[in-house]
């Protein structure tokens, strides 16, 4: 997994900096402190805010709103599991229960190794191919509770 | 060398497709294209012979040195043969006009697209001029490919009207329902076409510039339009006169909603907003704005290219065109079918789609995402129309046809909705805000049992609630899926009560 990449300010003010003159820039800043540092640092918040000229509370809401902005970094692999409706109608709420007790955490919540987070999502568009998943990045199809050990398995 | 295309599509790659395509590249040269959607199929590969491709499904890494010996290379026999891929019963009964390409063409080639009648519709475009371009979307009758159904012809035309300098073009790839791929099959297979459709939408109204709003959960497509963008700027097609730019969302579905995904693209919160003012009134940073689902805006090319007529020369009542149908779910075939509209919802789940995936009997379709109403097979007979479904409290929304089998729980699928819809609201109205959260917990005392007859009430006077006080189609239509489970499968909701 790429990013995780240790606090610094400097980094973040540049990163804020090369976006804050875009129209609406708050959205792809977010992203790019999230792509550099795993999640969106709560230190990094001050910093959007006084480049676009918004207040904390403004750039603390944005965060909340959007399911996908961390306010922690996540484990080394992030497995991405479709909670939505194509996926349940091929067993996607047995493979989520699956997941949840091999890897012994809830939604949002990363393995003790530190090796592990599990997000649900709504919908990859994988929908004919179902259960599906994203791995840090990459698309998996017709999972299964075996198939997905498989993958689980080089991770911890 | 042998040209060998392999899918790069997510869902191809999601079954083996990079695997494969590496497993063949010593051998031959290796085109990457898009899907041509049927997934059941996939990874599904087409040699380049004499006799035309010839496509081999499903393909895996370890049938490559089998598949080699048996003459892959000119088209030999073999299990997976499937024989030339136009021939398929599958393609051969579709009317491919957006998705003509996807699965066919280097999505990143220019010279591709082009010879496949790329471009051709902006040329056609700019030598009518603007207002016969608008006319002719207009009278090609063109409606909204997001869900509404609104004609495109009418957003373009009063944003073209509006007064101002500055109006843009905004493209809404938030494809956020389940059992709908045909947004991000297109950013991936055939992107040109989508840059072609907003640069003629945006000679049409006079904007300079576009945006496209993608959702984050389709870092595939991101990256084909991303590099489709590239190559658009650096040949000329994108420029000073109109230039378009990708913005990432950030999982939130009501995004999809148009004035929350403005918002959205503002930097904000995507709180939907009130109507009036109209977004082609007052759209993107206060400016006319047209905003089109991505095949809206990639049915137009061809519109313009062959003229409004054979547009409106298909489908079915006031539906005009062909609609990309996605299969999904517990569906044998799965994919991507596009075809004019009317055909009905039972030609479509067992005809076409084969049944369910489990070979059991298909208890429950959802048409239209999580805000679609579930129609059991006796409603089979129902055409796919927007004005059909609309009739018996449903709607088609993005096309999107999500099949589940008899082993679903129907009452615990209306928690579901009410569920989805708590998390994903914006927040802005009370109706859909505390509705969702109560109608979840309503639900699940009927799931407990408690009161059960008195729970059905309340949940029946809160959709009434939702449906006519939410301020967009989240809070107002969840009540679809809720309601059409209580009326067609309400023997799943007195389960707890009778046990």
């Amino acid at each position: 997994m790429a990013g995780n990449e240790a606090w610094n300010e400097e980094r973040a003010e540049a990163i804020v900096a090369a976006r804050a003159g875009q129209p609406g820039a708050t959205l792809p800043i977010l992203h790019d402190l999230q792509a550099a540092f795993g999640c969106v640092p709560a230190e990094a918040m001050p910093l959007v805010a006084k480049a676009l000229n918004l207040s904390r509370a403004e750039i603390h809401g944005v965060v909340t709103f959007y399911h996908e902005f961390r306010r922690h970094a996540p484990g080394r692999h992030v497995l991405r599991l479709c909670r939505a409706e194509a996926c349940q109608a091929v067993g996607a709420d047995g493979l989520a229960a699956h997941a949840k007790s091999r890897l012994n955490i809830e939604w949002h919540e990363t393995t003790a190794d530190g090796a592990v987070t599990l997000e649900p999502v709504f919908c990859l568009g994988l929908c004919a191919v179902g259960p599906a998943a994203l791995l840090d990045g990459e698309p998996l199809g017709r999972l299964d509770p075996a198939r997905l050990n498989a993958v689980l398995e080089p991770l911890s | 060398m042998t040209r060998i295309f392999v899918p790069k599509d997510a869902a191809a790659l999601a079954l083996g497709a990079d695997a494969v395509a590496k497993a063949l590249a010593p051998h031959a040269t290796i085109v990457r294209t898009g899907s041509r959607g049927m997934f059941w199929l996939e990874p599904m590969i087409e040699v380049e012979t004499d006799a035309g491709r010839i496509a081999y499904g499903p393909v895996a890494a370890a049938d490559v040195p089998a598949l080699l010996a048996a003459g892959l290379l000119t088209g030999g026999e073999h299990p997976t043969r499937l024989g030339r891929p136009e021939e398929i019963p599958f393609l051969a009964r579709q009317t491919r006009l957006t998705f003509a390409r996807c699965g066919v063409i280097d999505p990143l080639s220019l010279d591709d697209f082009r010879r496949h009648g790329g471009l051709e519709g902006l040329e056609k475009a700019r030598a009518m001029g603007r207002a016969d371009t608008i006319d002719t979307v207009l009278k090609s009758g063109l409606r909204g490919r997001g869900g509404a159904g609104f004609p495109a012809g009418i957003k373009w035309k009063t944003t073209a009207d509006a007064p101002g300098e500055q109006k843009y073009i905004v493209c809404n790839a938030d494809e956020g329902d389940s059992g709908t791929f045909a947004d991000r099959m297109l950013m991936e297979g055939d992107p040109f076409c989508l840059i072609e459709g907003m640069a003629i939408a945006g000679f049409a109204v006079g904007a300079t510039k576009g945006f496209v709003y993608t959702r984050s959960e389709y870092p595939h497509a991101i990256a084909a339009f991303d590099a489709a963008l590239s190559v658009a700027r650096a040949t000329g097609i994108l420029g000073p006169e109109f230039d378009i730019e990708q913005r990432v969302g950030a999982g939130a579905y009501v995004c999809g909603e148009e004035t929350s995904l403005l918002e959205s693209l503002e930097g904000r919160r995507g709180q939907v907003r009130a109507k009036p003012p109209l977004p082609a009134h007052k759209g993107l940073f206060g400016k006319p704005t047209v905003i089109n689902n991505v095949i809206t805006l990639a049915s137009v090319p061809g519109i313009l290219r062959h003229g409004h007529e054979p547009h409106q020369a298909i489908g079915y009542a006031r539906s005009r065109g062909t609609m990309p149908i996605q299969l999904a779910g517990n569906i044998r075939y799965g994919g991507l079918f596009e075809a004019g509209f009317g055909l009905t919802l039972g030609e479509i789940v067992n005809d076409i789609g084969g049944g369910t995936r489990s070979g059991r009997p298909v208890r429950a379709v959802q048409v239209g995402g999580p805000l679609g109403a579930y129609f059991p097979p006796a409603l089979f007979d129902t055409p796919f129309d927007y004005e059909a479904f609309a009739a018996k409290d449903g709607l088609i929304g993005h096309g999107g046809v999500v099949v589940f089998d008899d082993t679903v729980d129907m009452a615990h699928q209306a928690r579901f909705a009410m569920e989805f819809c708590a998390a994903e609201s914006c927040g802005k109205c009370t109706p859909c805000r505390i509705g969702s959260v109560r109608g979840m917990e309503t639900m699940d005392k009927i799931l407990a049992g408690v009161a059960v007859d008195k729970n059905i009430a309340l949940i029946r006077d809160l959709c009434h609630t939702m449906k006519f006080g939410s301020l967009c189609a989240l809070g107002g239509f969840i009540p679809y899926p809720v309601m059409s489970a209580l009326e067609y499968f309400s023997e799943d909701f007195r389960r707890a009560d009778a046990a």
